[in-house]
């Protein structure tokens, strides 16, 4: 019996064309590299504004008081001096020291040691000077470098100044 | 003599393309997980100012509106630039939203989320802060860039 003409001969290799696919992929690869945005990671400070108004001048009555800190800026909003109620601090630093000195870590809110910092800022001075501010007062980073011990929770802004 | 190793023209060279075309899906694979889709409340042109203390909020904001400040001063709210006279009406409108679509219960959680340029007059933000107050928002959020990490 003569072999069929319908066989199939095992040793060929059945190859397809994968040139549009990899085109696809190049295409992919090259929409998601301009379109790729590296943000940085933003965070939050774990901070209470208490209300502006006479709801919050009953509350302050029954708290510590408030310690006041202020900025002053040139007219380029660069940072000329921090002065802690009547006292001239070098800088942030010192103004930390100070607070440390002042506040036990981590108070429980609704105590005594919930203190209570009101910044009182030039218009133009720039925001990042208080931010810096807040960070002195507001905590710093223990011996592990992760764990935020908290020293002043409450942080609120006096008066706007006017502009000069 | 015969001659056993020849090179027979008719046939193709053809060489294995496997490996680049895994790399190629590694590569695909890595830019779709890393895709940071634009986002209307992350403006690049703001600089947010940095702090070691700044860390990522631990609880998920129920309702929270972010009103961004540019260097030149300027206020952006969903995406659209926005004078500060129209800012007012915007809060309203924004709180009034609020309050329809939330239970008593959480009337009080909204919250406004501040997102700063580091060169922004601060006498701007403390009129956003006081304009956040009259309408009526009291929960506070500043953000800053991580830079304890």
């Amino acid at each position: 019996m003569k072999r069929g003409k319908h066989t199939i001969n095992t040793e060929e290799r059945l190859e397809f064309d994968m040139t549009p696919m990899i085109d696809c992929c190049f295409q992919l690869i090259i929409f998601f590299m301009l379109t790729l945005r590296f943000s940085y990671q933003e965070g939050d400070f774990n901070i209470r504004m208490p209300l502006a108004g006479a709801v919050a001048k009953q509350v302050d009555d029954l708290q510590s008081p408030t310690i006041k800190v202020r900025l002053t800026a040139n007219s380029r909003g660069e940072l000329t001096g921090i002065t802690m109620g009547d006292r001239k601090l070098r800088g942030f630093k010192d103004l930390h020291q100070q607070i440390r000195g002042m506040v036990r870590p981590n108070p429980r809110p609704g105590t005594g040691g919930d203190q209570e910092v009101e910044f009182d800022c030039d218009y133009k001075l720039k925001y990042d000077h208080v931010v810096q501010g807040i960070t002195a007062v507001s905590g710093y980073l223990a011996d592990d470098g992760k764990t935020v011990v908290k020293l002043i929770e409450k942080v609120k802004f006096a008066q706007i100044r006017p502009k000069q | 003599m015969k001659i056993k190793n020849h090179i027979d023209t008719n046939s193709r060279l053809c060489f294995d393309m496997t490996p680049m075309i895994d790399c190629t899906f590694q590569l695909v694979i890595f830019f779709m997980l890393t895709l940071n889709y634009a986002q209307e409340n992350q403006d690049e042109r703001i600089k947010l100012p940095g702090s070691e203390l700044a860390k990522p909020s631990q609880t998920v904001l129920d309702s929270s509106v972010t009103l961004q400040l540019t260097q030149e001063n300027t206020v952006i709210v969903g995406g659209d630039e926005v004078d500060i006279s129209e800012l007012k009406k915007l809060l309203q409108r924004e709180r009034q939203l609020i309050l329809a679509n939330t239970t008593k219960k959480r009337k009080q959680e909204s919250t406004i989320i501040i997102r700063a340029d580091r060169s922004a007059q601060t006498g701007k933000v403390q009129e956003i802060i006081q304009l956040c107050q009259q309408t009526g928002f009291e929960r506070f959020v500043l953000r800053a860039k991580d830079e304890g990490a």
